[in-house]
């Protein structure tokens, strides 16, 4: 069924006394699988999937804790979170939440839920949650520049044939692979 | 009416609805789970040739989706109408792409991988998305400086289709096609730059493709139910609404609905340019009874639906009832019809002065009633009459309705 070869965490893993990871799925299958799900969300619910709008949702839930008098001056935040508006009650936090539970019940089924850091072997631990965080900015600045991100825009909107989500697309891989050539030590 | 999406808030109700929004959140991460995409060295292999698990896992649910979809609306059992497809505001998603494209050569994530990789106990994934938050709050007290931008490029309801004037099967099997020829070459450059061996890859995939490849041809040959079908799936229940009058509503209805502040009224009036020129109620906006159609996509989109009333118009009633079906069929929400037309409309609002000067005996149905020496448009007192200064008496007909398909979507 799986053709992934293991990583060298999880040749490790298999020599000493932990569990054994898993190998991951053949990507095909999972591009089926995720497929399925899609599908189910549009069908089911009319929309598709989406990640960074629930996090966003839980920033500006806090926001609205500390500062509601700026929510409500902000226009972007007003939509979300204005006067009484409960900027979690809407359907994209509760989808964000099961994406969290259902990876780590994944996670335990299959040995992968370790505390560990994924990275190039040329990097310190440091260098990378570094690296992670400032792409994690960037990240989320653009995805809410997008309006929405790999999975709300680019996978839903590139399944109900959007042109917006399809321009989108191109632009995050063109973005990634001419910025890689750059990164290669940081993960090669 | 096809059955699907679902009514989900009518079903369950508001909170009910939000456990199946939990339980496809579970499915989608489960999922993610399985392919890798916690594991940040996988996805940044993507872009060094090495591993295409990103391109295979990513095409694969969009083709898989893709067919399924439009699978499901040509056979008339989901309403495309009331999917969510993603607005296009064009440079704002290409820009917010490129740095999104940056982010994910730099951090190794995207906001829903990282997600996985917190709940997987990932250390750079807890950092990854500790920065996705970063980057939201940043965008939520910055996009203020350039919102004209944001805005910009808006084009609506925008699809592959529309944008290639080809029916919407033969972008499905064009689309799979691509995808198929990238999974060919993605697995060439795994040969080449990765240490992945042909004989490996499973030989079902071949299955897989072909099955998905024929399910696409008969999508195109079946075709997207038109207009007509549409109608004729809903024809029972709404043509007996229209003998019944419910949804032609009278002059005074719309005048008192154009002035509540809490709804939001879209006059379409369809009739000739020529007529329209000569007198048509203030804010109402010509609309060809053949471009009609193509004006539903807009409609569906009203950033409000649940308090918009579109409102159609011809000189009596039988282009706007033309009118109001197309609308029907398209799944627009809350549409009437201008009873009596803006004839009607006439009779009702325009002073004794206006109606010696102007008015002439029947010119046949569907024609207007009054003959003008000028074209004078919204500029007479009856295209934009004063509530207070008519008492009139009329039974509402309009009854606000949600729409059934998710008013948000995409990130929500």
């Amino acid at each position: 069924m799986t053709t992934y070869s293991p990583t060298e965490s999880d040749v490790r893993d298999s020599e000493g006394t932990r569990r054994a990871a898993k190998d991951y799925i053949n990507p095909y299958l999972a591009g089926i699988l995720l497929g399925l799900v899609l599908f189910a969300a549009f069908f089911v619910t009319g929309s598709g999937l989406g990640a960074s709008g629930g996090m966003n949702r839980l920033i500006v839930f806090f926001e609205d804790l500390i500062v509601p008098g700026h929510v409500d001056r902000t226009r972007y935040l007003l939509d979300m979170a204005g006067g009484d508006r409960n900027p979690l009650d809407s359907w994209i936090v509760f989808v964000t939440a099961g994406t969290v539970i259902g990876g780590f019940i994944s996670g335990m089924i299959h040995g992968r839920f370790k505390l560990e850091t994924n990275k190039g072997p040329r990097v310190s631990n440091r260098m990378r949650w570094f690296l992670a965080f400032a792409g994690g900015t960037l990240m989320g600045y653009g995805a809410r520049f997008a309006r929405g991100c790999t999975s709300g825009q680019a996978l839903s909107g590139g399944a109900v044939l959007s042109v917006g989500s399809w321009a989108f697309m191109f632009a995050v891989f063109g973005g990634a692979y001419a910025l890689a050539y750059f990164l290669r030590k940081t993960w090669n | 009416m096809a059955p699907f999406p679902l009514p989900l808030t009518d079903l369950l109700g508001h909170w009910g609805a939000y456990v199946i929004y939990l339980l496809i959140g579970i499915a989608f991460g489960f999922v993610l789970e399985i392919a890798g995409f916690g594991n940040s060295k996988k996805l940044a292999a993507q872009f060094y040739f090495k591993d295409l698990t990103v391109l295979k896992v990513m095409f694969g649910a969009i083709v898989v989706a893709m067919v399924l979809i439009f699978g499901a609306t040509a056979l008339g059992l989901l309403d495309y109408n009331l999917i969510w497809v993603n607005p296009t505001y064009l440079w704002p998603g290409i820009i917010g792409g490129l740095i999104m494209g940056f982010g994910f050569i730099i951090g190794g994530f995207c906001p829903g991988t990282s997600l996985v990789a917190v709940a997987t106990a990932k250390i750079d994934g807890i950092f990854f998305a500790l920065g996705v938050f970063f980057g939201i709050f940043l965008f939520g007290e910055s996009v203020g400086l350039y919102e004209e931008f944001w805005y910009s490029s808006y084009m609506g309801r925008f699809t592959l289709p529309q944008l290639f004037g080809v029916n919407t099967g033969v972008v499905v099997v064009g689309v799979l096609l691509m995808a198929l020829f990238m999974f060919w070459g993605g697995e060439k450059l795994e040969q080449h730059f990765g240490d992945k061996k042909a004989s490996e890859a499973p030989r079902w995939r071949y299955g897989a493709a072909a099955a998905l490849l024929a399910t696409a041809i008969v999508v195109l040959v079946i075709g997207q139910p038109t207009t007509g079908e549409r109608w004729s799936a809903i024809e029972q229940t709404q043509a007996a609404r229209l003998a019944e009058r419910e949804v032609q509503i009278h002059p005074g209805e719309l005048l008192d609905l154009i002035h509540d502040t809490k709804t939001k009224v879209v006059m379409l009036d369809v009739r000739r340019q020529a007529d329209y020129n000569l007198f048509h109620i203030l804010d109402a906006r010509h609309v060809p009874l053949d471009e009609v159609k193509e004006l539903a996509p807009q409609l569906l989109m009203a950033p409000e639906p649940a308090s918009t009333v579109v409102v159609v118009m011809s000189n009596d009633e039988a282009a706007a009832t033309e009118a109001w079906k197309i609308l029907m069929a398209q799944s627009v929400p809350n549409v009437y019809i201008l009873g009596g037309g803006v004839n009607g409309w006439l009779t009702t609002f325009a002073d004794e002065e206006f109606q010696t000067t102007y008015a002439v005996s029947s010119r046949g149905d569907d024609q207007l009633h009054y003959v003008f020496d000028t074209a004078l448009g919204a500029r007479y007192p009856a295209a934009e009459p004063e509530p207070e200064q008519f008492e009139l008496e009329y039974t509402p007909k309009v009854e606000l309705q949600q729409k059934r398909g998710p008013t948000s979507g995409g990130c929500g």
